[in-house]
């Protein structure tokens, strides 16, 4: 969920590192078909921002489409810029020669609707009002958003992805789409997801929502008129969130109870390491994510259950799906625990789906996902060669029964 | 690859079976089944390795260790088969795998080396020391092998659990079966190949 995490050096000139996919500008797809939502309410037409990696062949069979998770957006792999310290959130694994390979591979990544960057979102000015939407936004669901991406992908020439791809809340997606458009998705690669939150992780959500709405900057959702941010309430959720994506052996690692000065002051400023960071990574958060755009996501987590409408049964809500499934976890997450991640693939299995799950030892929590763990790596890279290998018999055998 | 072996579990398996191969390794067995007998396999592996080497050849890996049981990951019947092949001696609770395996399939094949095979007790009777051979080649202080039995003791076992042996086959250490081992089982076979089920009461 956070895009802190990513080990790429800085570039110091317009050369992108072997491996990179170089430098990348966004692109909006501006979409008129109505969107009909959950909650019942309708989006006419809306705006979708996205990047893309590498090339859409021909046969227009080689399209992955990355989800991003809670706080995630659009940016997944390469630089807009030589100069940005960071690459997109998930750059270690997308480029030429890495996992998700963009010498084979078309990688689309879209920033969600309700977003706040760029896509059609609580920033964006209402046609009903010609005010920003703020609180006015429709609450979305997983369901949603993976209509929204449809259209896009439509939009874009492709009728099937040779896979759809997310971790954590953008796992969620990747369930949510191989059960609404089965025939639209080959493979679902799943990673440190859940069938559905926990009470617990309900329990964080509303806590992280409450410190936003509670702000006195927060005005009912309507601060932007106010011409203020919530600012306190945001950085409170995200330290919250920040502490929930950790392990404690990760923290442990990375700050012990390392003093910033190195003696107590007893007092209640910044005095160990943990709280300063906790309090860096909140701060800067403020800066770059909007306060409603975040209660939405919240939401859209919470609200997530496919299993809701199958009797509560997991294996008849993913009894449409027919793509091959892999499904990977992290024993440090407690977060998205391995445990939720073996209810997905205990349910797949249930309805003879074709599914592997590989359970990474990793220490850094929910964040692991983000991480360029060899083992995790490897795995993500065998099963992406053999989704480009299918690519390639299936159309070998086109071409041959033509 | 051609291991007397395996033509033997292929030979029991039929055509299109449902199959969970439990400690798959690299999923070559499973590939084999799948090339020779149309199987639809899942197995299941504890080894990051040999998991990622059966993820990139295409089979459904699931990995997970088989101490804690299989018994949360499938329901009951969703296999016509069920193999150990050269794990069940390394498991911690043989005797809960083989109840727990028999529960998702209607049959079990089983296979693993033999202790009373003639070499072993040489060494364990008259040299006095455990047996270090082709088909147990790890020292007694580092072998992943921890529950060693007999085709007696297998089958003494599967007598108290109310396992009815189907079939059993032994092979030699080129893995070939002769009159001889057919003669005296558990003095000339290396490595025992049993197919089981539930006995019906």
């Amino acid at each position: 969920m956070s895009e802190s995490t990513t080990t790429n050096p800085p570039v110091d000139g317009a050369t992108p590192p072997s491996g990179s996919v170089g430098l990348v500008e966004p692109q909006t797809a501006a979409i008129d078909t109505p969107l009909l939502l959950d909650c019942g309410r309708r989006i006419e037409e809306y705006e979708l921002v996205y990047e893309t990696y590498g090339e859409l062949n021909e046969r227009a069979d080689n399209a992955v489409l990355i989800c991003h998770a809670l706080s995630g957006d659009h940016h997944a792999a390469g630089r807009h810029r030589p100069e940005d310290r960071k690459p997109g959130w998930w750059d270690t694994a997308i480029g030429p020669g890495k996992p998700i390979d963009t010498d084979r591979f078309f990688v689309v990544c879209v920033n969600n609707l309700g977003g706040c960057k760029g896509s059609t979102g609580p920033l964006s000015t209402n046609p009903e009002t010609g005010r920003p939407y703020g609180p006015d936004f429709p609450i979305l669901t997983v369901r949603d958003w993976v209509n929204s991406q449809h259209a896009l992908m439509r939009k874009l020439g492709i009728s099937r992805w040779a896979a759809v791809t997310g971790g954590s809340l953008g796992g969620m997606q990747v369930m949510q789409w191989t059960i609404s458009y089965p025939e639209a998705v080959a493979h679902a690669v799943v990673i440190a997801a859940a069938p559905k939150l926990s009470a617990q992780n309900i329990a964080f959500n509303e806590v992280a929502r409450q410190a936003i709405i509670t702000d006195p900057d927060f005005h009912d959702g309507r601060y932007a008129e106010h011409g203020v941010i919530p600012r306190r309430g945001l950085m409170l959720a995200r330290m919250l969130g920040h502490i929930t994506y950790l392990s404690d052996d990760a923290m442990r690692a990375k700050f012990g109870r390392e003093l910033r000065s190195g003696k107590v002051q007893y007092g209640f400023d910044v005095e160990f390491q943990v709280e300063s960071y906790l309090r860096y990574q909140g701060t800067s958060f403020v800066d770059r994510f909007d306060a409603n755009t975040y209660l939405l996501m919240t939401k859209a987590l919470d609200y997530f259950d496919p299993a809701a409408e199958a009797d509560d049964d997991l294996a008849t809500a993913l009894a449409p799906a027919t793509a091959r499934f892999l499904v990977v976890s992290f024993t440090s997450d407690w977060r998205f625990s391995p445990v939720r991640s073996k209810e997905i693939v205990r349910a797949l299995l249930a309805t003879g789906k074709s599914v592997s799950y590989a359970e990474v030892e990793a220490h850094q929590g929910h964040d692991a996902f983000l991480m360029p763990i060899p083992y995790y790596h490897e795995v993500l890279r065998g099963y992406f060669d053999n989704i480009a290998r299918r690519m390639t018999e299936e159309a070998a055998a086109e071409e041959g029964a033509a | 690859m051609n291991r007397p072996d395996w033509d033997i579990v292929t030979g029991w398996i039929g055509e299109g079976a449902r199959v969970l191969d439990l400690g798959c390794g690299d999923g070559a067995l499973l590939r084999h089944l799948i090339a020779e007998r149309s199987v639809r396999g899942v197995g299941m592996e504890v080894d990051d390795e040999r998991v990622a080497r059966g993820v990139a050849a295409d089979l459904n890996i699931i990995q997970a260790d088989l101490d804690d049981g299989i018994r949360d990951w499938f329901g009951a019947h969703s296999f016509d088969y069920v193999l150990v092949s050269q794990t069940i001696q390394a498991i911690r609770h043989p005797e809960r795998l083989l109840g727990e395996m028999l529960d998702i399939a209607s049959e079990g094949i089983v296979t693993f080396p033999n202790m009373g095979y003639w070499r072993n007790r040489w060494q364990l009777g008259v040299q006095g020391m455990m047996p270090t051979t082709k088909a147990l080649p790890n020292p007694w202080y580092n072998t992943p092998n921890i529950h060693l039995c007999t085709l007696r003791d297998f089958e003494s076992l599967c007598d108290g659990l109310g396992i009815e042996i189907l079939d059993r086959a032994v092979v030699d250490q080129n893995r070939r079966s002769s009159p001889l081992l057919r003669a005296l089982p558990n003095w000339f076979g290396e490595h025992a190949i049993y197919r089981i089920r539930k006995r019906v009461v």
